[in-house]
């Protein structure tokens, strides 16, 4: 590492930054150090920390805080400057560091005794020193004795003390400049010519200085502050300047300033003008308030127009900035506040509507109109309370959301529920996990005019069984719409309408969602229309029973055409350790980039492929628009650190044992400490393909090949619902789904990250692959990861083995539902296999020989395995049970 | 033998001229005699209310004539340099016995049986030499011992600054050359024990060289504290030491490429005592006197040493072949580095020019 400049990080220094005091202030130093490790990953090679403050007991925060990172490998990964204006506060951090640090400062204020003392201190405890252009007369402000003090201080230190030459940093003063005060115009000068010549004198030591005073004059304005220190520092280290307390972020490139801007500043600088600093305020002011680039300007000629209008472009532009306002504006004219929502807000939410339906807008387009309404809602109720007497609204209709007992999915859920709000229906949203009897008591007590059911894994289809046989016995004649991931029309048809007489359908998206809604609920269609799915399902199921059965091949046949796994010239590689290891509050910024946006496209339903989808001719603006947002959202997550990702992992000996792998307590390979129960496929194949079971893929016992086999579940944090919550209690979905569909992603993401770790690093079969992110998107790397639940291990159930073997309750904080969801949503869980043959596939249907074999090995009823396998079962448990009655 | 200031002139120049032998482990010696928990009291603590067996420096003073005879066995095969029984001669480790009112005794006699050793095998031909040898305590100063409580730490930088000063002052009456710290797992308790050594050093205004040798406890290559060797390095160069190098914990084969690592960027001399190789699974080891040897010696070939020895599980025998496997060899040269800059977190830091 040989850096020219060497940047020391200022954020850990409570003098400078208001939050990181505010975080010592309040003993907060979990984030505390989190703004340390931000520090180390944007590059500064060294970290100031400075906990000057009279309020506190600097010298125990600066030790507790030392002892923190000393624990922290990421952050105690560099040196330390320990930068404090009282000796005893140095001294305290000193003896907390087993690294060579940076003393920050000591000067001969008062004196050479305490200097030469406190100097050789520093070299005692093994520190490099920076030493102030101070004197027992003051601070130096001029070029000469900027100059002089340094040199003496030079000599006492190297002839007196011993101190290595390259072990000393002068700061020879950085003051402001531009302040109106003509002595001031020099001082920018002064430091950069000291600088040049303290290094022509004395060559092997270095020049430091704290760059934002010299901007001081021109707090509040970003642009210019940014451009004087960029040109301040262009000129410094051309002179010698090597090292500096510089927030990268707050830096131009010198080539890259706007040139008025940028010759105006020179002549402040470098003293060149005597009106300099009157030339620079002049045009200060039109970069004031701009954050980047200067001349960006909002096109605001809508804002002429009328009210209504307003209102209705606000909806139709997802614009919230000026809702309050034009909203009493309207109200300030109408006759009642209803008048307002019945009025230019449900015309503006009709185009909207318009729009959606004619493929104009989309959804993330439509969710943030949304928010619009909301919010106009919202500043309307008190109005509407205080008036009550002139009558309620006429909503379209009560529909009663929830996501089934066992779930916590909830995205596609929240974006239906903000679709037909839009639409003027009235949603109530009993949210996750709901049980059957809360959903019917509130559809009663609502008046519901219809039910929807949401839910994301396979477990949750019984439970809709179960919601609709219960809407049946409790006499409900409502509709029941079925929405989500796993759900499907021939589920719905097969499955649940026959469990109850009244219409049940399914609702593919979010789109389709008000087309039915308001079909059902029509007095001329609703008989129609439920008489057309009725046949349509009718059809399917007997399309089902009449159709050719897919044929199956026994059991114990498909069992002698396993996959053939190469096992010569195979070593399985040991992993670096066994058992469990946690990973506690996982740097976000590691994830980041490893987002596969493309499903999050998909949950807007904006179909196509990232980053082709932002350029996508129909939905590419609506893409843009929700990408740059989902940016803006990722910046705060990661900047304020609103989630904390949690994992743990596991490796273990392991052998395949017939369809099952037994995962040992040591290398010993005798005491098992689980089985995992695999599932092989049936379906007839032509040709000698194999069957497909997930426990080929491990050596099997009494090979003599020592195998292994690893574990994990992710989460990207808990904090996601609760900020989802308190988006939604401001009215903005549209954030809060944002979120959540990030955090999804981010869960993913760290999958994805975990993997490749435990691919070159923590397993390190593979520790020399390197992929692209495209690559990584397409799985091109060896060994694979599947997850309970999903195709290659469809029985939910063994999530439970997984959690017992991870502790993931207690390691990653990740629960199990009844029905096997994990919770936090946002979490992943599966199987780590290494074995360069492993890949995925799908077990599809299976027979109920394996079934009983299944069930047998699990120790559970064949009901119950049934239950949990009926999306891959491929035959029908009734004729099963009638048969053998 | 002449005062200190000739025996370190005559030390340096052994050490220019010639690969120097450190001698062999102390512990495993010890272990080898058997003694029982009388024999650990001897007649002077016969009536001590805790335990004493496994206090090996405390034998110094209840079984001299034992220790001497190891120093004496050392020498015999060939060590330039003994290292005195004093490994956990601190009273934070003797704290473990209730020993610490004993430590600076513990401390005067091991540098005298040392000393007196040394001095009868000297010749104008073969100087020997008496390293001080200074542990690491059973402590860490910037490990917290409790996982839940990161912040917090079993031990303070001037409780060991205190503990190291007790034990070489008394090291230095006792009469030593050299004072080696050694086994430093955490670099921050070396620290506190070169800061102890510097202020001894003003106080009485006599320069010791220091010895220092870190110890690379897993396959990492890394300190348990978490530096890499050159870290490491930049940490104690302050000290200004006579050598620095790595013992213990590793094999020497395994320890190669670490001892290569801190000689590129030491200019100091290079020291190494690594383990009879690593421990079998009852905790001994295996490692024969001629394949250490082998390993030294190719080291030595290779330029990549000036100091050798053995730490666990190495005897005279191994001491033996190494010194003849070293003998006529060259001493590694200096790398002469540019002066620049040096810092280090857990990892280094190098300024440009």
């Amino acid at each position: 590492m040989q850096p020219t400049f060497i940047n020391v990080g200022e954020r850990t220094n409570i003098t400078g930054s208001a939050r990181f005091k505010k975080l010592i202030m309040s003993d907060d130093y979990d984030a505390a150090l989190d703004v340390a490790r931000q520090q180390v990953l944007n590059g500064a090679l060294i970290i100031d920390i400075n906990m000057d403050e009279g309020l506190l007991d600097s010298e125990a925060a600066m030790k507790t805080f030392l002892n923190l990172i000393a624990s922290e490998p990421d952050i105690a990964t560099v040196p330390i400057m320990i930068d404090s204006s009282k000796w005893s506060v140095i001294e305290a951090g000193l003896k907390c560091v087993q690294g060579k640090s940076i003393v920050n400062s000591i000067s001969m204020k008062e004196g050479e005794a305490p200097f030469l003392e406190q100097a050789r201190a520093c070299r005692r405890y093994g520190a490099a020193v920076v030493v102030m252009a101070f004197d027992e007369t003051g601070q130096a402000d001029t070029i000469e004795r900027k100059v002089d003090i340094c040199a003496r201080a030079y000599k006492l230190l190297v002839e007196e003390v011993g101190f290595p030459p390259e072990d000393i940093i002068f700061d020879p003063n950085i003051f402001a400049v531009a302040t109106g005060i003509a002595e001031h115009d020099d001082y920018a000068v002064a430091f950069i010519e000291a600088t040049r010549q303290i290094k022509q004198k004395m060559p092997l030591v270095h020049v430091s200085g704290g760059l934002s005073n010299v901007s001081f004059s021109f707090r509040g304005n970003e642009i210019v502050r940014r451009a004087m220190h960029s040109v301040f520092l262009y000129h410094a280290i051309q002179a010698g300047m090597d090292m500096g307390i510089v927030n990268a972020g707050q830096l131009d490139v010198y080539d890259d300033i706007e040139p008025e801007l940028r010759e105006r500043v020179e002549d402040v600088i470098l003293n060149r003008r005597a009106d300099g600093t009157e030339r620079l305020l002049e045009i200060a002011e039109r970069f004031r308030g701009g954050k980047g680039k200067a001349g960006f300007q909002e096109d605001l000629a809508w804002r002429d127009e009328p009210v209504e209008k307003r209102l209705e472009l606000a909806l139709v532009r997802g614009v919230n900035t000026y809702v309050e306002a034009d909203t009493e504006e309207a109200r300030a004219r109408a006759t009642r506040p209803l008048d307002v929502i019945e009025g230019p807000l449900m015309a503006g939410m009709n185009v909207v509507g318009d729009l959606f339906g004619a493929g104009k807008m989309f959804l993330p387009q439509v969710v943030k109109s949304a928010r619009v309404m909301k919010q106009a809602v919202a500043y309307l109720t008190p109005y509407i309370e205080a008036g009550k007497q002139e009558g309620d609204a006429k909503d379209a209709g009560a529909i009663v959301l929830a996501t089934v007992k066992g779930d916590v999915h909830d995205i596609g859920k929240n974006i239906v529920g903000v679709v037909l709000q839009c639409n003027n229906y009235r949603v109530i949203d009993l949210g996750v996990m709901t049980p059957v009897e809360k959903i019917l008591e509130t559809a009663k007590r609502e008046q519901a005019d219809i039910i929807g059911l949401s839910g994301l894994i396979t477990p949750s289809l019984d439970e809709m069984v179960n919601v609709a046989a219960e809407m049946q016995r409790q006499d409900f004649h409502v509709p029941l719409l079925i929405g989500g991931a796993t759900t499907s029309k021939a589920h719905t048809a097969l499955r649940i309408e026959p469990a109850y007489e009244k219409p049940v359908v399914h609702v593919l998206d979010a789109s389709r969602a008000v087309g039915v809604c308001s079909a059902l609920l029509s007095d001329e269609q609703s008989t129609d229309f439920a008489a057309d799915v009725r046949t349509e399902y009718e059809g399917i199921r007997a399309a089902r029973a009449g159709g050719k059965t897919v044929r199956k091949v026994p059991l114990a046949e498909a069992r002698g055409r396993p996959r053939a796994v190469s096992w010569d010239n195979y070593t399985p590689q040991t992993p670096s350790f066994l058992g469990t290891r946690a990973f506690d509050d996982y740097p976000l910024e590691e994830l980041v980039g490893r987002i596969d946006w493309t499903p999050f496209f998909r949950t807007w339903e904006l179909a196509g492929t990232y980053p082709r989808i932002l350029e996508d001719s129909v939905v590419g603006e609506a893409a843009r628009s929700l990408f740059k947002d989902a940016q803006a959202m990722l910046d705060r997550i990661v900047n304020e650190k609103l989630l904390t990702p949690r994992a743990v992992i596991g490796f273990w000996p392991a052998q395949r044992v017939g369809d099952d792998i037994a995962l040992y307590q040591d290398e010993e390979r005798g005491d098992v400490l689980e089985h995992i129960r695999c599932l092989r496929q049936q379906v007839l194949k032509r040709d000698d393909r194999p069957y497909d079971c997930l426990a080929d893929f491990v050596a099997e016992s009494g090979s003599g090949i020592a195998d292994y086999m690893g574990g994990f579940a992710v989460t990207s944090g808990a904090e996601a619902e609760s900020l989802a919550k308190a988006y939604e209690a401001d009215h903005d979905d549209y954030n809060s789904i944002l979120l959540k569909a990030l955090a999804d992603r981010l869960a993913e993401a760290f999958a994805e990250r975990m993997h490749e770790r435990v691919r070159q690093e923590l397993w390190g079969y593979a520790p020399d692959e390197s992929f692209s992110n495209e690559e990584l998107v397409r799985e091109r790397y060896k060994g694979i990861r599947p997850a309970p639940g999903y195709p290659a291990c469809p029985d939910h159930t063994e999530k439970a083995t997984l959690f017992r073997l991870l502790n993931a309750p207690e390691a990653a904080g990740i629960t199990l539902t009844e029905s096997f969801a994990m919770q936090p949503g946002a979490a992943v869980s599966g199987w780590y296999f290494a074995h360069p043959d492993a890949s995925y596939f799908g077990v599809s249907r299976i027979e109920r020989d394996q079934v009983e074999d299944y069930a047998q090995r699990k120790g559970m009823d064949i009901v119950d395995v049934e239950r949990w396998l009926r999306p891959v079962l491929g035959y029908d448990p009734l004729d099963a049970g009638k048969k053998a009655a | 033998m002449q005062n200190p200031e000739d025996r370190i002139a005559r030390l340096r120049a052994a050490a220019a001229e010639q690969v120097l032998v450190i001698d062999g482990a102390m512990g495993t010696m010890i272990q080898n005699l058997k003694y029982d928990e009388d024999q650990f009291r001897g007649d002077r603590f016969q009536t001590w209310n805790q335990s004493l067996q496994g206090d090996n420096d405390l034998l110094n003073l209840t079984q001299p004539l034992a220790i001497r005879d190891i120093h004496d066995q050392y020498l015999d095969a060939g060590a330039d340099i003994v290292k005195t029984n004093t490994f956990n001669a601190t009273s934070i480790a003797q704290a473990d016995y209730g020993m610490e009112a004993h430590v600076a005794a513990i401390n005067l006699d091991g540098a005298r049986l040392a000393r007196a050793a040394a001095d009868a095998s000297s010749t104008d031909e073969k100087p020997r030499f008496v390293a001080g040898a200074m542990g690491p305590t059973n402590r860490t100063a910037s490990i917290s011992p409790d996982v839940n409580d990161p912040g917090h730490r079993n031990v303070d930088f001037d409780t060991l600054v205190d503990a190291y000063s007790e034990q070489a002052r008394a090291l230095l009456e006792g009469g030593v050359d050299l004072f080696l710290v050694e086994t430093v797992f955490d670099t921050l308790n070396a620290k506190a024990a070169i800061y102890a050594l510097k202020a001894l050093e003003d106080d009485i205004g006599r320069h010791t060289p220091i010895m220092v040798s870190g110890t690379i406890t897993d396959m990492s290559g890394r300190t348990l504290s978490g530096q890499t060797p050159e870290a490491f390095w930049h940490s104690i160069m302050h000290a200004e030491p006579f050598s620095v190098g790595f013992n213990c914990a590793l094999g020497a084969e395994q320890l190669r490429p670490h001892i290569a690592a801190i000689g590129r960027v030491a200019d100091v001399a290079v020291s190494a005592y690594p383990n009879a190789g690593l421990p079998n699974d009852l905790g001994g080891y295996d490692e024969q006197p001629d394949e250490t040897a082998a390993h030294l010696q190719e080291w030595a070939d290779s330029g990549l040493v000036n100091i050798v020895g053995g730490c666990c599980g190495t005897t005279p025998d191994h001491i033996r072949a190494i010194a003849d496997a070293v003998a006529g060899k060259k001493p590694r040269q200096m790398p002469g580095l540019p002066k620049r800059l040096r810092l280090s977190g857990l990892e280094p830091f190098v300024a440009a020019a």
